[in-house]
């Protein structure tokens, strides 16, 4: 076991784990409805392959798309498509799929499970992977054949399975790995077959010390090129980047990716996902979902099929305790609120935390930024958010380009510090969208520019050639007045 | 069930601006007691005066501005501005001389350029470089250190006090027993009359480390700023940064012409040298924002406060130090941006 130092800069957070952690991690147990997002969180949509009415299985699958940012999503449970509409989905609205559970639970046929991956060829494997749904379950639902297959092209060594999981609150994959640890190297073996990896590192923080032991002792049995990396629990070491660093000392390029180091991560709640397909034949329909919070009756780790109601999971933690003031999808530093229980969980729901106010710290008025600079100091990637602040505040599109807006991971750790309480997470990720639709908008107007000018001299062209032809006209005409 | 919502993080340190200023004020508390000491009560004449004027002052602008002046005057913001623009006045300076200053600083340093956050000039010593170049004899006029004479203690009170109210002019004679010039200026002045360093050095002006008085004024600001560092309410890169500035040219100087500089010790212990490093020059608002930039603008102020003192027309160069470099930060914050994370070192 390899222990390996922090990066550039990170918080040390309270973790508020141990309230799920009391509880083993619960069966999936599949709810009447339930209701699958065609965008499940990526920011691209599937396309519905089912109609109302149709009949469908338990892994029968409802939308697919061409698209490499988007995985195909299926049906969890067996029963019959009742609507397709927009609805409240966690990321806002968005097209979804309802199936009303028959109970039947009778699995799609087509189904099958693959016990020898081996056997079979990396893009072979990686083309099930893409129509099995499987995504990064991370919280940001890339697809993995996506990532696996941009691995193979560049000549990739080393799998990092990410189990870092720094996020106050979130211990999903911890559960996992205490029970499925097996489970994830197998998923692990058959992603480095895909990507041509030779190397594995699992990387976990500190603070689960149970889950380290688990994988310690299914890596026994695991072919040569597997370590356990143990890293300080510090936030957000679980951030690709980040962790990348912490564990090669090297850093990812602004504009490139992981695999430009010979390296792509993986989350490890993916790995898992994946060897059930393997053994199985299911498609990624369920994953483990922290229910979490001082609003939560029992807080425990739960397996959920994507596209229950939060609701169905809140009752199976015993519901509400009091009156939670927020619901946040994720943990308390990245989570986002969202306005209503009754939206359905997706590939990228780690947790939900129902936060009383004892869970938060009430937001005094933003003050004005007196430049003190620990937002600086705590910045992961590098940035001068006190900077940044100044030149969103102005919308300085080239200034804050330059200062690295599109560097910012998002990770919340500058507002964490802010001693101005100025929410400068959001005015970043506003600013960043103004941005790139600013550079959209002028790409575009420089396009219509490019097309107007070759217009233009297409038609001058022309009027010249017509001028031409007539004066050579009018020139015969005079030499030959007959 | 409907909740709230609110952008993420949810979290937040218990940090706070007002936390903030209060751990400074509290690491101004020993420079007080040492000021009282060593210069008489005055003082607390010189903060019960320039702090209601500076409030006043800011609730004004924000009125003026069309702002709730509540949350502002609460962060205390306001209030080290007050108290570090008192502990740099003479202790006798009359009343409405030091409404003045700090009305002068509170509102054409600090809200003539946007309030908090956005002055570009640190408001105290814009203030207080106003008042000294506008009024020169009543700021320069520091009564001789003492440091244990209870009696002497009570008579400058009262002189003080007298003055404070009721100005200089009628009893300037009455003084006479109780000023002197300050160590920098006794320098200045010595070795322009041609006497030996060791001569300008035995005048009672001159104690162990710097000047009289001034060197336990000096410590009681290095241990208040021991304090803001160890509560990590400042960062290091500015004070050390203009501590060894002013020590390397104190030492290179004194080296070459021990005659006609003072050595290191004494600038570091003299004048506002300590005050200046830890609580003046570290007005995040007015300095160099990363911690490359901080290292330049702290040393800029460390090599402008010795080039005055050792070469300008006033004995002290702190403040001048101070307001030159606050010129300086945004082009130093030009050319310090640190790498970005995945960007190449360049």
């Amino acid at each position: 076991m390899s222990r390996h130092g922090d990066f550039a800069a990170s918080l040390r957070l309270e973790a508020n784990k141990q309230l799920p952690m009391g509880q083993p991690l619960q069966a999936a147990m599949a709810p009447p409805h339930v209701t699958i997002a065609l965008d499940q969180g990526s920011g691209s949509s599937a396309c519905p392959v089912v109609a109302r009415g149709d009949r469908v299985y338990a892994g029968s699958t409802l939308g697919r798309s061409e698209r490499e940012d988007c995985a195909a999503v299926h049906s969890p449970v067996a029963g019959v498509v009742v609507e397709i509409d927009t609805r409240a989905v966690p990321a806002g609205t968005g097209l979804c799929i309802t199936v009303e559970n028959d109970g039947s639970n009778r699995p799609d046929p087509a189904l099958a499970p693959i016990p020898d991956y081996s056997a079979l060829s990396p893009r072979d494997l990686l083309e099930r992977f893409r129509n099995a749904g499987i995504a990064g379950l991370g919280g940001a639902a890339f697809p993995t054949a996506t990532k696996l297959g941009s691995a193979r092209q560049q000549t990739t060594a080393h799998l990092i399975l990410n189990g870092a999981e720094c996020e106050p609150w979130i211990c999903c994959d911890d559960a996992l790995m205490r029970e499925k640890a097996a489970d994830i190297l197998y998923g692990a073996r058959a992603m480095m077959h895909v990507a041509g990896a030779n190397r594995c590192t699992v990387a976990i923080e500190d603070d689960k010390p149970e889950a380290l032991q688990a994988i310690q002792a299914a890596l026994k049995s695991a072919p040569e090129g597997f370590e356990l990396a143990t890293l300080p629990s510090l936030y957000p070491s679980g951030a690709e980047r980040q962790l990348i660093t912490a564990l090669t000392g090297q850093e990812v390029p602004s504009s490139g990716l992981p695999t430009d180091l010979g390296i792509v991560c993986q989350n490890v709640g993916t790995a898992a996902a994946i060897a059930r397909f393997l053994q199985t034949g299911e498609p990624l329909v369920r994953r483990v979902v922290t229910v979490t919070g001082s609003g939560i009756a029992q807080p425990a780790n739960l397996e959920a099929y994507i596209g229950s109601p939060i609701t169905s999971l809140i009752e199976r933690c015993g519901g509400y305790r009091g009156r939670p003031r927020r619901l946040i999808e994720g943990g308390s530093m990245m989570g986002r609120a969202l306005e209503s229980d009754t939206v359905p969980i997706t590939k990228a729901t780690n947790c939900i935390f129902a936060a009383t106010d004892a869970d938060l710290v009430a937001r005094d008025q933003a003050a004005a930024c007196i430049r003190c600079g620990d937002c600086a100091q705590a910045c992961p990637a590098g940035l001068l958010p006190q900077e940044l602040h100044r030149a969103a505040r102005v919308d300085d599109g080239p200034k804050l380009d330059s200062l690295g807006i599109e560097d910012c991971i998002l990770c919340g750790c500058c507002d964490y510090v802010c001693p101005s309480r100025i929410p400068l997470t959001e005015q970043f990720r506003a600013a960043r969208l103004a941005v790139r639709r600013h550079r959209a908008d002028q790409l575009r107007a420089a396009e219509a520019k490019q097309r107007f000018e070759r217009h233009e001299s297409r038609l001058q062209a022309q009027a010249e050639a017509e001028r031409r032809a007539f004066e050579e006209a009018r020139r015969r005409a005079r030499a030959n007045p007959n | 069930m409907r909740f709230d919502t609110s952008p993420a993080p949810h979290v937040v340190s218990g940090r706070s601006v007002g936390s903030v200023m209060r751990q400074v004020l509290l690491a101004l508390l020993p420079v007080a007691v040492a000021h009282l000491a060593v210069f008489g009560p005055g003082l607390l004449l010189q903060l019960a005066i320039a702090c209601p004027a500076a409030l006043a002052s800011e609730a004004l602008a924000l009125r003026l501005r069309g702002q709730v002046p509540g949350p502002a005057l609460r962060d205390g913001s306001v209030l080290v501005t007050a108290a570090l623009f008192a502990l740099c006045l003479p202790p006798a300076l009359p009343w409405w001389l030091t409404a003045f200053g700090a009305a002068f600083g509170v509102l054409v340093g600090k809200h003539l350029y946007g309030g908090l956050g956005n002055n570009p000039f640190n408001p105290a010593m814009v203030g207080y470089a106003m008042l000294l170049v506008s009024f020169p004899v009543e700021m320069t006029h520091w009564p001789l250190p003492l440091m244990t004479d209870g009696q002497q203690w009570s008579a400058l009170a009262a002189l003080t006090t007298q003055t404070v109210v009721g100005g200089m002019g009628d009893i300037l004679p009455a003084w006479d027993g109780y000023t002197g010039a300050t160590s920098l200026d006794a320098l200045r002045t010595g070795l322009r009359q041609r006497f030996t360093m060791s001569e300008v050095f035995s005048q009672p002006a001159f104690g162990v480390l710097g000047g009289t008085g001034l060197e336990w004024l000096n410590a009681a600001a290095l241990l208040g700023g021991v304090f803001l560092l160890a509560t990590r309410t400042i960062r290091w890169h500015i004070p050390c940064s203009m501590l060894l500035s002013v020590a390397g040219l104190a030492m290179l100087s004194h080296a070459f012409d021990p005659g006609g500089y003072a050595g290191v010790t004494f600038h570091l212990f003299s004048g506002a040298t300590m005050l200046g490093a830890f609580f003046i020059a570290t007005d995040p608002v007015s300095a160099a924002t990363s911690d490359r930039g901080r290292l330049v603008y702290g040393a800029g102020i460390g090599a402008l406060t010795w080039a005055i003192r050792a070469w300008g027309g006033y004995p002290d160069g702190v403040a001048f130090a101070v307001l030159l470099m606050n010129l300086t930060a945004p082009l130093i914050d030009r050319y310090t941006v640190p790498r970005i994370y995945g960007h190449p070192t360049d």
